[in-house]
């Protein structure tokens, strides 16, 4: 029951999502309304014709034209009827897909890197589009037959009520068995929808996974390993699919089956009528029956409709209730309200007893403090995996932090707003992210606005205007999801432009040149000189030049700061970082 | 689209049986009024209370044979459907799996995936679909007009004429609407296309505060999404009231010429019913018909786009295979090399000849972008030289057998990708024969010791491209893979950039104490980092530029010695900083 429950809360958010299109709603079932009503009309009309033909010679052919002209004119305002009805459901669910689609992508906007960093992407990727779509499928074909098929029967309802009320009673009694055979086999369904949604995302992950590392994929012939992985569960695919696909296909022969049997109910009460009534005063005759008969027909008719609906619906409420759970993902604590907006800060930076972990059990910063004055440069060194990227992490708020607080300008950082905060912090990774976009555009990226000459200033200045001329159409070559054939170095280029480009108060460059070699680096050292003059500056770095002239060198170690200081001073102390610059050496000699 | 039908073969039965009993069912739903007018003539003009409930029970038996048939047929289109769609998702995975790197470069790993999800279900309804009222419409629509000629042959004219002008436009709306669904598929790519990348580069978008402007250009894409499928819908929606309307007029000529027939005697009132009630069912199989159109438009687009990835037989060129002869002195040679992009206008590598002998480590050093990574994915064969040849163990690697070739490379990438898992199944990537202690083993020459420690030793959990591990951790953990699979070649594509000096200086001790037999390649941009090494190539636009002993480049390859300088200190005291 409590499943029930979920799929009555989702589906009264499906409808509340559709909402805003209340009007165009509500025109929807004006205009089911008239398309049925004249659809049951015509049959009537052409009865009446036929009843004009009663044998050769009795036939007036005047009353005949005139009927047809009414049929005609019937015929053209039904059709008219239908087209818009058609129209405004496939406005109504398009828009609403839209518009399901555009809140599922701001929730990725908003949702925190504990999210991202956990969840696939093939993952999320497949419930902001293919469950956003099945779940759009569900309702085109649920809007346009669900109110033709009501319309229908209230229709049919009153011509049956008024040939034989008991019969009809009859009919009205039995048919609903179809419908409760048609919700047994949907609260089944349901469930084997959910499982086949659930199987289908774990096989576009792994799909989207193997694809994309095709080089190491390719490298270590993992190919048949992963051909055999994927055709397992895909294997668990075929098989969740079909059950849901052969038991969803179960609801209208069962219905029809119902409805076989009213037929045969009707037929029998019907005849047994026809015969205890033979002579009486107001007999029920076999025209009658006949008639009762074709609209019993007809009357089962839009259960049938209705019926196929339901399973087809199941399956759009299956991937409604994904891209729901979606939408209900906890968020980055929201901005508070009274959040100031950082503006040309000085880029002040303190460190106050700062703690932090990714999970309670797992303490990785502890108690950390640092005060760092506008304008200075500090290096974070340490081995790999010691904390320095987490550590960047909290300045910009991409996580928060467990215990004490980031402060720029004697601020707390999570008394800002995420987006000044952000906008005035600047920041080179590691990993070079490029999109499907031209060189231009992903130059300008942190500064749209940007003129032609910024951004071929940016680009001269971070060296990259060499190669870049080099490609196909220059700064408008349009480059692949993910740089495609631009060698690493060539991607960090770009990002170190559009850094170049953006100039915010705070930079931090996380092995910003980590895949440059040195003499790209040289020619590109004064810019970055340039820009660090009066900007405070992290650097995350292995390159003992970048860190020697540091004001602060912070020397991490398994998630702490161990040591802290300028560089002769730390060197003349013999600890850690003295160790690490031996190393250096001893490597020359 | 013969590739995606050739998947249909294996459900010959179903295909063949589903319709079939589809069509049984129709025909016992037509013999519903034979028995109904029985009641009528014999039981309630006899009397005969009896025969008529003995004729309501057999109008129960036709309806519970007919489900029978119809849920046996709903079971093999479903399975045929069903089975047909998992066969295609393999093939089309598989097909990711065979295809090279610059095919799949070009094809774009988005497309790639709605293809296998969204076209593939689009496929396999269309297939549940016609299985389910392929014969069955056109049976009925017929097998009407044929009653009608039987009726009255004028009238049966008017139907056939009725019937072909629906088709013409069924037709005609199918043409149309085929090559839009088509673009739409096209769209929607462009849709998936953005959400990954959003997920991708969460963090540079935040950090650039661009939420807003994504979400803007997203919702502008859903937009042209959304605009493109209301004027398909607007097409299709003619379809249905278009017929419906055709078919009314179709009656009202029917009604016309009839009555003009009754009134001379040619026709009765009750012929004129039937031929009514004909015309009545081709309208209701029509409504249903117009649902199998749409859906089987949708199919057929989405059936071509998955055709055009299986139809694709790009493959890496291919020359008989050679017996690789591991005795030879001449590990890698490469002899005038060019290579260029697909699609790029310049060059990656311009005429290299060089040659690496068994044993050897050499450096590769060279600027962003003078081919250093293009030189060695050539080693694996990942792409092919666009003239010259690069020689393993003496062989030609396009003669090369590929699999045994790759098995004996040990490949770090530049980017390191680990995959969703634990420690162990991505050290056993490398080989999947090695045992705990030689992953051990790897993972202390690759100074990874402390990530298992930190992580939870071989069984520690693996997240999506290892985000949940350093820069520096993953790359360690790519080192211990390749060197798991015991290579005959070790190439390091800077493969340490993340690493600090220490760790880094201790990984390549612990190289030089395992080489032996093995070759090395290391690409570095750090002169110090390959000083040790017994030769470096330089490389600089594509183009080899010196080649030599650290000493020997210093004084006698100018580009070398500049970007030796470039990192070392004013006092040349300390090589390899800024």
């Amino acid at each position: 029951m409590k499943k029930q429950g979920n799929r009555m809360k989702t589906l009264s958010r499906v409808l509340r999502s559709v909402g805003r299109y209340k009007p165009l709603f509500a025109l929807s079932i004006l205009l089911a309304a008239l398309t049925a009503a004249g659809s049951l009309y015509v049959p009537i009309l052409v009865g009446q014709t036929i009843d004009l033909m009663l044998g050769a010679g009795q036939v007036s052919l005047a009353e005949v034209t005139d009927s047809l002209a009414r049929i005609l004119a019937v015929v053209l305002l039904t059709g008219l009827t239908s087209w818009l009805h058609g129209m405004t459901n496939n406005r109504i669910t398009y828009h609403v897909v839209c518009d399901v689609r555009c809140r599922a992508f701001r929730k990725l906007g908003r949702l925190p890197f504990s999210y991202l960093d956990k969840t696939t992407r093939g993952e999320t990727v497949s419930r902001i589009v293919s469950d956003v779509d099945t779940f759009a499928d569900g309702l085109l074909l649920g809007f346009s037959r669900l109110f033709t098929g009501i319309v229908t029967i209230l229709g049919t309802l009153a011509f049956m009520l008024m040939l034989r009320p008991m019969i009809a009673l009859l009919v009205v009694v039995i048919t609903p068995l179809s419908l409760f055979a048609a919700r047994f086999i949907a609260s089944r369904t349901y469930r084997m929808f959910r499982a086949q949604a659930e199987v289908r995302a774990e096989e576009t992950a792994f799909a989207d996974e193997m694809i994309s590392s095709r080089l190491v994929v390719t490298a270590y012939g993992m190919e048949k390993k992963n051909t055999e992985r994927f055709s397992e569960i895909n294997d668990r695919l075929t098989r969740h699919a079909l059950r849901a696909t052969f038991f969803s296909s179960l609801t209208n022969p069962v219905t029809r089956f119902v409805n076989s049997v009213v037929y045969a109910a009707v037929a029998l009460a019907g005849a047994l009528s026809v015969i205890a009534t033979t002579g009486a005063a107001a007999p029920f005759t076999v025209g009658a029956l006949t008639a009762l008969l074709g609209y019993a027909n007809q009357y089962t008719k839009p259960f049938n409709e209705i019926s196929g609906v339901i399973a087809e619906f199941q399956n759009a409420l299956a991937c409604a209730a994904r891209v729901f759970a979606f939408l209900d993902e906890a968020e980055e604590t929201p901005d508070p309200a009274d959040a100031a907006v950082l503006t040309a800060p000085r880029g002040e930076i303190e460190l106050k007893d700062l703690s932090f972990s990714y999970t309670p059990d797992r303490p990785l910063l502890q108690k950390i403090d640092l005060h760092v004055k506008a304008g200075d440069r500090v290096a974070i060194v340490g081995p790999t995996g010691c904390g320095k990227t987490t550590l960047i992490s909290l300045l910009m708020r991409f996580y928060d932090v467990t215990d004490g607080a980031v402060l720029i300008d004697g601020c707390d950082v999570q008394d800002l707003t995420r987006r000044s905060l952000r906008e005035n912090i600047g920041m080179v990774l590691q990993d070079s992210w490029i999109r499907r976009a031209t060189v231009r555009e992903n130059i300008a990226l942190g500064k749209p606005d940007a003129t032609e000459a910024e951004i071929l200033a940016a680009a001269r200045a971070a060296n990259c205007d060499g190669f870049i001329r080099r490609l196909p159409n220059g700064y408008d070559t349009l480059l692949p999801e993910d740089g495609g054939n631009l060698s690493q170095g060539q991607k960090q280029l770009l990002c170190i432009a559009r850094l170049m480009l953006s100039k915010p108060k705070i930079l931090i460059l996380d092995e910003a040149t980590s895949s440059i070699d040195t003499r790209t680096e040289m020619k590109i050292r004064s810019a970055f000189a340039a820009l660090m003059q009066g900007r405070t500056t992290f650097i995350v770095a292995h390159r003992l030049s970048t860190v020697r002239d540091a004001d602060h060198i912070l020397v991490m170690r398994d998630g702490n700061i161990v040591e802290k200081g300028r560089h002769a001073e730390l060197l003349q102390k013999g600890g850690f970082y003295a160790e690490l610059c031996r190393s250096r050496y001893t490597e020359i000699n | 689209m013969k590739h995606v039908f050739s998947h249909l073969r294996p459900y010959v039965r179903e295909t063949v049986l589903a319709p079939l009993l589809k069509m049984s069912e129709a025909l016992l739903e037509l013999l519903v009024p034979l028995v109904v007018a029985a009641i009528v003539d014999r039981g309630i003009a006899a009397h005969d209370r009896g025969y008529v409930l003995g004729m309501a029970l057999l109008l129960v038996l036709l309806g519970v044979v007919g489900l029978g048939f119809s849920v046996t047929a709903q079971f093999f289109a479903a399975r045929a459907a069903v089975g047909f769609a998992g066969r295609v998702r393999f093939a089309l995975f598989q097909k990711t799996q065979t295809l090279p790197v610059p095919e799949l470069d070009r094809l774009g790993t988005s497309t790639l995936i709605t293809r296998m999800s969204a076209d593939v279900d689009r496929a396999q309804s269309g297939v549940n679909m016609v299985l389910r009222l392929l014969l069955r419409s056109p049976f009925v629509v017929f097998g009407a007009m044929v009653m009608a000629y039987i009726v009255d042959v004028p009238s049966g004219v008017i139907f056939t004429v009725a019937i072909a002008a629906l088709s013409a436009v069924v037709f005609l709306i199918m043409l149309v609407t085929m090559p839009l669904h088509r673009r739409l598929q096209g769209r929607l790519d462009r849709v998936v296309g953005l959400t990954r990348e959003n997920i991708g580069g969460a963090r540079v978008i935040r950090a650039f505060g661009r939420e807003e402007d994504e979400r803007r250009a997203f919702a502008e894409e859903s937009r042209l999404l959304r605009s493109l499928q209301l004027l398909v819908g607007r097409i299709s929606a003619i379809l249905n009231p278009l017929t419906v309307v055709m078919l009314n007029f179709a009656v009202i000529v029917l009604l016309e010429k009839g009555a003009i027939r009754v009134d001379s005697g040619r026709l009765t009132q009750g012929e004129m019913i039937a031929l009514y009630n004909y015309m009545t069912q081709i309208l209701v199989e029509l409504i249903k018909l117009a649902d199998l159109i749409v859906t089987l438009t949708r199919a057929i687009a989405s059936g071509k786009r998955i055709d055009s990835v299986l139809a694709s037989d790009a493959s890496l060129a291919r020359l008989s295979d050679a017996e690789p002869d591991r005795s030879t002195s001449e590990h890698i040679v490469f002899s005038d090399v060019s290579m260029t992009y697909p699609g790029a206008s310049a060059s990656a590598l311009t005429g290299i000849t060089l040659s690496v002998k068994r044993g050897e480590t050499v450096g590769i050093i060279g600027g962003t972008g003078s081919g250093k990574s293009s030189l060695v994915s050539l080693i694996a064969h990942f792409y092919d030289p666009s003239a010259g040849s690069v020689l393993i163990d003496g062989v030609d690697t396009r003669a090369y057998p590929t699999e045994l070739l790759r098995s004996r490379i040990g490949f770090v990438l530049q980017r390191s990708v680990l995959f969703t898992g634990t420690i162990r199944e991505n050290l056993l990537v490398g080989n999947p024969d090695a045992r705990d202690e030689d992953l051990l083993l790897a993972v202390h020459a690759a100074q990874a010791d402390d990530v298992l420690a930190a992580k939870g030793g071989l069984d520690g959990a693996v997240s999506q491209g290892g985000k949940n591990l350093s820069g520096g951790q993953r790359q360690r953990l790519a080192i211990a893979r390749a060197l798991v699979r015991r290579p005959e070649i070790l190439i390091l594509d800077d493969s340490s950039s993340a690493l600090d000096y220490a760790t880094d200086a201790r990984l390549r001790a612990a190289l030089g104490e395992l080489s032996g037999e093995m070759t090395i390649l290391v690409i570095s941009q750090r002169t110090v980092a390959l000083s040790s090494a017994d030769r470096i190539f330089v490389l600089e636009d594509g183009e080899l530029v010196g080649e030599g002993t650290h000493a020997e480049l210093l004084s006698g390859c100018d580009v070398y010695r500049e970007i030796h300088e470039s990192q070392s200190d004013g006092d040349g005291r300390e090589g390899g900083a800024r």
